[in-house]
């Protein structure tokens, strides 16, 4: 089991502080139906130190977390705490045995105060039983200051920025005493001060003694704060050790190097002319400078990790937020989008990732969801034509196969990946000349993301110029003509033909500057 | 699918309506006769228009509380405006309240879509600025049926065919609304606004416009029934219609339109004015209290809103390979 690891059997002798793990998992298994999303993965924790839990986006991370944290039970293995075997049936369980996560958003009440925060569901009570409000505060404010956090325990969290939240949260878990603390992604949504900050707070806790896994994508921060690491990759372990035996370049060989099992079509694409032009598009908070081109018959891909900006700068090209600055031209006319009506008549279209939330209009018949964008069309004297809406339904749901006893039938009662066909349909009805994927396949099973890549290439071999936003590299790679990598809001690398591999593609977003090896 | 839907909602309610009209003739034979049922509608006429115009509102995840206080506000200007000028003609009379009724519902629609206010607190507020307004032009005066013109208080009364004009009214107007939300845009906008306000914004649907646009309806309705309830009554006061607000939203909660937004029909906002009013109308004549017409329509809204919750229920995700053949 432990072949293919590296550098894990020499962590038990010679570690100083941590002779034994806090806590260590064994053999963990996870399936979900038709996905198998752990496969006998091991992870060790030290007390005072951070391990940094490295893997693509699906390679397995947040299910840990979630096994951790007793919301997911384990299929297999086992989880041993100080050398106690242990199970966590709930939340509540792994509470108690002192597991606690912070999470990226982090899950606190807003409404209440700081010290509410700390101590809800454990506030220290009076004789009555009734909620002892000065032990609370005096508590609260001395585990503030326990991690050198100048926050004022009356205050409602509401007012509190992100990383101010996240020292809350860290104070909730020093309040239940926890031993193991789990950091999933804390830096991602923070400014470079706030994120000193929470360096700080880490040095902290492992003074503390604590034993912490920190789960983060950026790799200049895993070798400035973590003692060891862990890698996954499509739900197993595949590497683990101390990070100052390892580099960046192998760890990024560790989480890509995979063999491609997925197939993608195969395609001969025939460039056609130049479709769309984005020229300095800007956002106040959200993406900077973002510039590109498209032409005809072509699959961009845009790279990225969580938070890198691609929805936001999409929306802003659809018109559902404006940018502060920039231009963009289409077939060379300037176009101005202000709204997603105009994005839809300039022929852009967009498929957002969202499908429930954002996609499918539920309570609506399957044709009224696919007519809802072209009424119009469907429409004379601002009448509407059942007859003809249901003829467009009828013709884009053939094209794209889709599975459902009838058209009029809610499309709430449709599956996953029967939804995503007809959002978009929807947006095919529209006879778009640019249509923007969002994460086209996520959460949807092997078989429907093969059809959904089928039809990409479909799309794009017909002259549509598609945009494909996906956090899967082989997606990425197998579907793109061409990446666009962004990072931190803004572009940070371009590839195409050789250079498309997935070693650039994780450096880039990752912020690895290439003169390092 | 469609046809299991009208088993659910529709057909359900207008089965208890036959049944409880069936109960009451069952004893008072005098209740069915023609002449009487087209009394009742004629009663139930202005709850009808007004459950229409709330029920676009609901739809799109909204409501509008202030549809009494508007017919009360726009009834008082026009009785005015009748004793100022008693020349006026009706049609004329007509167009004013449904333009001043229209611009209380823009107005409710602007802070809702601009300034992003929750819909209750905005209708609620503007609910007690239009009563409050009606004291401060009237001085807390009546104006009473001496005081008005003769044509001003009979159109409503005037029989066409058989029907009061103000039936006629409801007739045209639910005629309006099957157009409105079957064969429109803006009929379907309602829907998917409410359905899915997200999936509406990337479908390129103005979300607030819709929204404003429902409350300019419901405003130019309350607005008409404003100038019909203050001409058949032949009297305006500051609190004509109290409460009335309440029974209307109430009619369209037992009509199968869902609070939640995205789910509803005429035919079901038509049929919970319908059992308002007969329930209304049928307890004198059975000898009950009108008192506990309140209590009938709370249990009604209790019963309706439950038996909404259970069928709309979701039956989950299909996992099961044989349930997928199954259905």
């Amino acid at each position: 089991m432990l072949a293919n690891t590296q550098g894990i059997e020499d962590a038990h002798p010679q570690s100083a502080k941590g002779s034994k793990p806090a806590l260590s998992l064994t053999g963990i298994s996870k399936s979900f139906p038709g996905v198998k999303a752990l496969s006998e993965v091991a992870l060790e924790l030290y007390p005072g130190e951070v391990t940094a839990l490295v893997g693509e986006n699906g390679a397995g991370k947040s299910t840990i977390v979630k096994i951790l944290t007793g919301i997911y039970q384990p299929d297999e293995g086992e989880i041993v705490i100080d050398e106690n075997r242990v199970t966590f049936p709930t939340a509540q369980d792994a509470g108690k045995a002192g597991v606690t996560a912070i999470h990226q958003e982090t899950v606190l009440f807003d409404d209440l105060s700081v010290a509410e925060n700390i101590f809800i569901g454990h506030a220290p009570k009076t004789r009555l039983g009734l909620i002892n409000r000065g032990e609370m505060l005096n508590q609260a404010q001395n585990l503030l200051n326990r991690i050198g956090a100048s926050i004022d325990p009356h205050v409602t969290l509401r007012e509190l920025g992100i990383a101010n939240k996240h020292l809350v949260a860290i104070a909730r878990a020093l309040s239940i005493d926890a031993s193991i603390v789990i950091m999933d992604e804390p830096t991602a949504s923070l400014s470079h001060k706030e994120i000193e900050e929470t360096y700080e707070l880490v040095e902290r806790l492992k003074a503390e003694g604590k034993a912490i896994l920190f789960i983060s994508h950026k790799f200049d921060e895993i070798f400035r704060i973590a003692d060891r690491y862990t890698v996954f990759r499509d739900g197993q372990m595949v590497g683990a050790g101390r990070i100052k035996d390892v580099s960046e370049r192998e760890l990024v060989k560790l989480m890509v190097g995979r063999s491609v099992d997925q197939v993608f079509p195969k395609r001969a694409p025939e460039l056609g002319k130049e479709v769309l032009k984005v020229v300095g598009y800007s956002h106040p908070t959200e993406f900077e400078d973002i510039g590109f081109t498209l032409r005809s018959g072509e699959i961009l891909g845009f790279y990225g990790l969580v938070g890198a900006g691609r929805s936001e700068f999409m929306q802003a090209l659809f018109g559902v937020t404006r940018p502060s600055k920039g231009a963009i031209r289409i077939d060379d006319q300037v176009a101005v989008i202000r709204d997603p009506n105009e994005a839809i008549g300039h022929g852009i279209v967009y498929v957002p990732e969202d499908r429930g939330k954002q996609g499918a209009v539920k309570g609506l018949p399957i044709f009224q969801n696919i007519s809802l964008p072209s009424l119009k069309e469907t429409s004379r004297n601002g009448f509407l034509r059942l007859v003809e809406e249901f003829r467009l339904a009828r013709d884009y749901t053939k094209r794209l196969d889709l599975r459902a006893a009838a058209l009029d039938q809610d499309i709430g009662e449709l599956s996953g990946g029967n939804q995503q066909k007809v959002v978009i349909a929807k947006w095919l009805a529209t006879k778009p000349r640019v249509i923007i994927l969002d994460e086209p396949t996520k959460g949807i099973d092997i078989g429907s993301k093969a059809a959904v890549h089928e039809f990409m290439a479909e799309l794009a071999a017909e002259g549509l110029a598609v945009i494909m936003v996906s956090s899967e590299i082989p997606e990425i790679l197998g579907m793109s003509d061409r990446v666009i990598v962004m990072r931190e809001g803004r572009i940070a690398a371009e590839f195409e033909g050789p250079d498309l591999t997935p070693e650039h593609l994780v450096r880039a977003a990752a912020g690895i500057v290439e003169a390092r090896p | 699918m469609i046809h299991s839907l009208i088993k659910s909602r529709e057909t359900v309610l207008a089965m208890a309506i036959l049944v409880l009209v069936g109960a009451i003739a069952s004893r008072f034979p005098a209740f069915v006769a023609p002449a009487n049922l087209v009394n009742v509608f004629n009663d139930t006429a202005p709850l009808i228009i007004l459950a229409l115009g709330q029920m676009v509102v609901i739809l799109t995840r909204c409501i509008d509380l202030s549809v009494a206080a508007n017919l009360a506000l726009t009834g008082m200007v026009v009785a005015m405006l009748n004793t100022l000028l008693p020349d006026l003609p009706v049609p004329l009379i007509m167009v004013i309240a449904i333009g001043l009724g229209s611009v209380m519902g823009l107005f409710n629609g602007l802070l809702v879509w601009k300034l992003d206010i929750p819909p209750i607190v905005v209708t609620l507020g503007t609910m007690t600025i239009y009563r409050g307004i009606i004291f401060v032009i009237s001085g807390g005066e009546w104006i009473n049926a001496h005081e008005m013109s003769d044509a001003f208080k009979a159109f409503p009364r005037d029989v066409v065919f058989g029907l009061p004009v103000l039936s006629w009214i409801a007739i045209l107007v639910l005629i309006g609304f099957i157009v409105l939300i079957g064969r429109t845009a803006l009929g379907r906008a309602f829907f998917a606004v409410g359905g899915n306000p997200h999936a509406a914004v990337y479908t390129g649907i103005n979300v607030g416009l819709t929204q404003c646009a429902a409350y300019i309806i419901s405003g130019a309705l309350a607005g008409l029934t404003g100038y019909l309830w203050v001409a058949r009554y032949a009297v305006a006061y500051v609190d004509i219609a109290g409460g009335f607000e309440l029974e209307v939203v109430a009619a369209c909660v037992i009509g199968g339109i869902s609070i939640a937004g995205g789910i509803g029909s005429v035919g079901g906002a038509l049929l919970g004015a319908l059992f308002l009013g007969i329930v209304k109308n049928a307890l004198p004549v059975v000898n009950i209290s009108p008192f506990w017409q309140l209590a009938i329509s709370g249990s009604a809204i209790i019963i309706a809103v439950a038996f909404n919750a259970t069928s709309n229920r979701t039956k989950g995700r299909v996992i099961l390979k044989k349930a997928e053949h199954a259905t």
